[in-house]
């Protein structure tokens, strides 16, 4: 008899005053008991509405099913037929727009808690797996390049590694991982997953090459020439956004870009880190992503004593997922709705003092749909504050498609391909994730590594028959 | 892991190391820059590119120790790696053309000069040089300059050398005795290289200066080493780092570079400290 309660199971989580101190996990996961409740919330609706949800199709009713059997391996198995990297998607997938937002209990009360339950069986696979045997796939003899380690070039490494091409995937920074690692922080992506994903590709004979750009250090060109058969570009979308404001280049004016990568990639948190940042004590965050949230939620912690989240639209149209905006709230960031930076001041040795803001109201709906927010003549007010961080987005970085005679991209940037294949216009160079549709989310830049790979597999079979 | 192959004191402040990496030394050139971190915890610290060995894979780096990265680096021997090391990053110097020139460096400044003033010598173009030190003492790269210059000036701050003044003083004096350049190359403190694009200016020569501002990735990633040039806001990383000298906004530049000088006079003090206990 399904669970007929009208909420999900609630995730245990750090008290918000403790963890916004520290960068330890803030969602601690489900016990085994709350599992098995809310998976009997789950209908097992003949129709299957939820899977349509999900951009890889994760089976989702079948793994929930092996949960309430109690049969959590068989559940993770079910997940790994679509979806390689679970123990992140289940922390990061926006679900109440994706899987969740198809669920039919959602339609009168809460959703099925998906993610969560996709989180526990991923933890408890890797929580109870004896140093799992991986068997490295016969070679196939085939050499592929990947440009990027982040979600999309892994998952082209993994799938292609499983098929037996030799792989090497050749990432810019001094860490494999992309956005995982340098972009979302520790209190909400444990590295430790990740890097366990990346070891797990390297136990099934990935090659990861780091310090090498491609574009700098070796061009596509030379990489073909060496006798990688395929590229697959996952370079992501790196390129800061700035407003062009006045002030912008004051100091303690940040990219979030920037902001992160100090403080995730090179953990200037902690005493150990060589890597310098500003102690900031009144900061101001500009955007309404997931990427504001992440800025806004370590600055706190970082000791900030105030932290605005200025944004121009209403909380409606916020783009982050709602458990960060929650989360976000909680551990006190005050946000400052319909409002838009004007210009940002500073004292006579450059340093940020404050910021100037006007209020907005909505008007007509624009292009994406969204009502446009427009300024309220005579709204001007100051914030007064000592670090701004920008947060309005990033495109494509133009590098690869410089050195890359005959790679059509976008206007914006963004690499044109086939979605069937990924196939670009440069005979066997392959591209998705970020580097293809500009600033998307984890599951899309899986989904489309994986196409890719498949499209690629195709390619060489073909081209060798 | 990038092993050190060679290593060489310059100076008591300056030091080269010849650094394996392959990757690099296939593809760089003059003007180009790296990004290095020296041990695990280490900082990502940016370095001109001023030597390379294609055979052995070898690429040469002059620094001077002025901080905590600098400092580390420093106690490494040949045999002993890098944990670190990317390139060759930034837009190559545009050398090719060029008739005349004036290399203008001060400091350590030089060791990114030499590299430009030497390719420009090979290329056939009439290269003087004019270097600034502080004192006699600290003087790098002589001969190394008189080698490959038509015409060397070799300033002190002090006059210890025997010949007093800023590299400015020297550029004015050749300008006012006729010499026509089709270009001045600048390379060293901001302060100085903003002096020159004034002393330039007024002579109507085209300036080029290499910037190095605080960087993070080297990749257009992080935006942290934004300058602004004729108005608009340049990535140095990816933009640089050469940049029209007279464009360039120094004053916002050398406010940005000053962003944590706190924080890496601490650092430096530590890493000092570190190395006294070690030694006793
Ligand atoms: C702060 C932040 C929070 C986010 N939160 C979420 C979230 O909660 N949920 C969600 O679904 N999505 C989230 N996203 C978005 C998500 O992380 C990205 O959509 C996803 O990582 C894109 O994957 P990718 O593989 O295409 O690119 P990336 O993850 O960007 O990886 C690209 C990699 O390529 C490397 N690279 C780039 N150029 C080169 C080159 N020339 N040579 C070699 N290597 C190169 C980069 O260094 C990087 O490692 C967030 C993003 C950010 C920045
Ligand atoms: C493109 C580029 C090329 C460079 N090439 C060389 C080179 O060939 N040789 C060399 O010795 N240095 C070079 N630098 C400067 C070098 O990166 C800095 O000296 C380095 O950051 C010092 O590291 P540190 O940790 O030892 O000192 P830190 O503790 O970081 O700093 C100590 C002192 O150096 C100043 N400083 C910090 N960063 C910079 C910077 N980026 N530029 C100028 N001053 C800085 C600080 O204000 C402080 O006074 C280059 C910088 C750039 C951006
Ligand atoms: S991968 Fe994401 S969208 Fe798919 S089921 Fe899991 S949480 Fe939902
Ligand atoms: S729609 Fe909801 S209730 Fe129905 S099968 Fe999917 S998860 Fe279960
Ligand atoms: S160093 Fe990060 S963008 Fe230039």
């Amino acid at each position: 008899m399904a669970n007929m309660s009208v909420k999900k199971n609630e995730m245990p989580s750090q008290d918000p005053h403790v963890r916004n101190k520290n960068f330890n996990e803030v969602a601690l996961g489900y016990s085994e008991e709350q599992a098995l409740d809310e998976a009997a919330r789950c209908l097992q609706c003949k129709h299957r509405p939820c899977i349509a949800g999900c951009p890889v199709g994760i089976k989702i009713p079948d793994f929930i099913k092996k949960i309430s059997e109690k049969d959590f391996e068989g559940a993770y198995q079910v997940i790994l037929e679509d979806n390689s990297l679970p123990a992140i998607c289940g922390r990061v997938c926006p679900q109440e727009s994706q899987c969740e937002a198809h669920c039919v209990r959602g339609i009168k009360h809460e959703p099925v808690a998906i993610g969560r339950l996709e989180r526990y069986v991923a933890d408890r696979h890797i929580a109870l797996a004896k140093e799992a045997k991986v068997n490295k796939p016969q070679s196939n003899g085939h050499k592929v390049a990947i440009v990027g380690s982040g979600p999309a070039g892994l998952t082209a490494a993994g799938e292609l590694a499983k098929k037996g091409y030799d792989v090497t995937i050749f990432e810019a920074l001094h860490l494999a991982g992309g956005v995982l690692v340098y972009g979302i922080p520790e209190f909400r992506l444990p590295k430790a997953i990740v890097q366990k994903e990346i070891d797990a590709l390297k136990k099934m004979g990935v090659k990861i090459q780091l310090n090498v750009v491609v574009g700098r250090s070796i061009s596509i060109d030379d990489l073909i020439q060496e006798g990688f058969e395929a590229v697959f570009v996952g370079s992501g979308a790196g390129l800061p956004k700035f407003m062009n404001i006045p002030g912008e280049n004051l100091n303690c004016v940040y990219s979030a870009n920037e902001f992160l990568t100090r403080v995730n990639l090179m953990k200037s948190y902690r005493v150990d880190s060589s890597t310098p940042l500003v102690k900031s004590k009144r900061v101001a965050v500009v955007g309404g992503g997931n990427v504001a949230m992440d800025a806004a939620r370590c600055a706190k912690r970082l000791g900030a004593e105030e932290v605005y989240i200025v944004y121009r639209r209403s909380e409606k149209e916020l783009p982050a997922r709602v458990e960060e905006v929650e989360h976000a709230k909680e551990e006190g960031i005050i946000f400052k709705f319909l409002t838009s930076p004007v210009e940002i001041l500073g004292n006579e040795k450059r340093f940020v003092t404050g910021m100037k803001c006007i209020e907005m109201e909505l008007g007509e709906p624009d292009a994406s749909g969204r009502r446009r927010p427009v300024e309220k003549a005579g709204s001007e007010f100051m914030l007064e504050l000592d670090s701004v961080i920008m947060a309005i987005g990033t495109s494509p970085n133009p590098l690869i498609k410089m050195t890359t005679e005959g790679l059509d991209t976008q206007k914006w940037g963004g690499i044109v391909i086939n979605e069937d294949t990924g196939k670009t216009s440069r005979e066997g160079v392959y591209a998705g994730g970020d580097a293809v549709t500009g600033a998307a989310t984890v599951i899309l830049a899986m989904g489309a590594g994986k196409t890719a790979a498949a499209g690629i597999d195709e390619y060489i079979q073909g081209k060798n028959k | 892991m990038y092993k050190i192959l060679k290593k060489k004191n310059l100076n008591p402040a300056v030091t080269m190391i010849e650094v394996e990496a392959p990757f690099v030394a296939k593809k760089a050139k003059p003007g180009q820059f790296i990004i290095l971190r020296v041990d695990e915890s280490g900082e990502r610290v940016p370095f001109t590119i001023s030597d390379v060995n294609r055979e052995t894979g070898g690429v040469s780096i002059i620094f001077q120790i002025v901080g905590a990265t600098t400092e580390k680096m420093n106690h490494l021997e040949v045999g002993d790696s890098l944990h670190d090391f990317v390139g060759p990053l930034g837009k190559p110097s545009e050398l090719e053309g060029l008739k005349k020139v004036a290399v203008v460096g001060g400091g350590v400044g030089c060791a990114i000069a030499y590299p430009v003033a030497k390719t420009l010598h090979n290329n056939g173009t009439t290269v003087h040089s004019v270097v600034g030190f502080r004192s006699k003492d600290i003087i790098i790269l002589e001969d190394e300059f008189k080698a490959i210059s038509d015409k060397l000036i070799v300033m002190t701050d002090d006059g210890s050398n025997g010949n007093k003044g800023m590299v400015t003083d020297a550029l004015k004096s050749l300008l006012d005795a006729g010499e026509v350049y089709d270009e001045v190359i600048t390379i060293g403190p901001l302060i100085m290289m903003k002096f020159v694009a004034k002393l330039t200016k007024e002579y109507g020569v085209k300036t080029i200066a290499s910037m190095n501002p605080i960087m993070v990735d080297g990749t257009g990633m992080c935006g942290g080493c934004r300058l602004t040039v004729d108005g608009q806001t340049k990535f140095a990383c990816v933009d640089g780092p050469e940049f029209d000298a007279h464009k360039i906004d120094f004053d916002e530049v050398m406010a940005r570079t000053s962003l944590y000088k706190d924080f890496e006079r601490k650092a430096h003090d530590e890493a000092c400290n570190l190395f006294k206990q070690e030694v006793q």
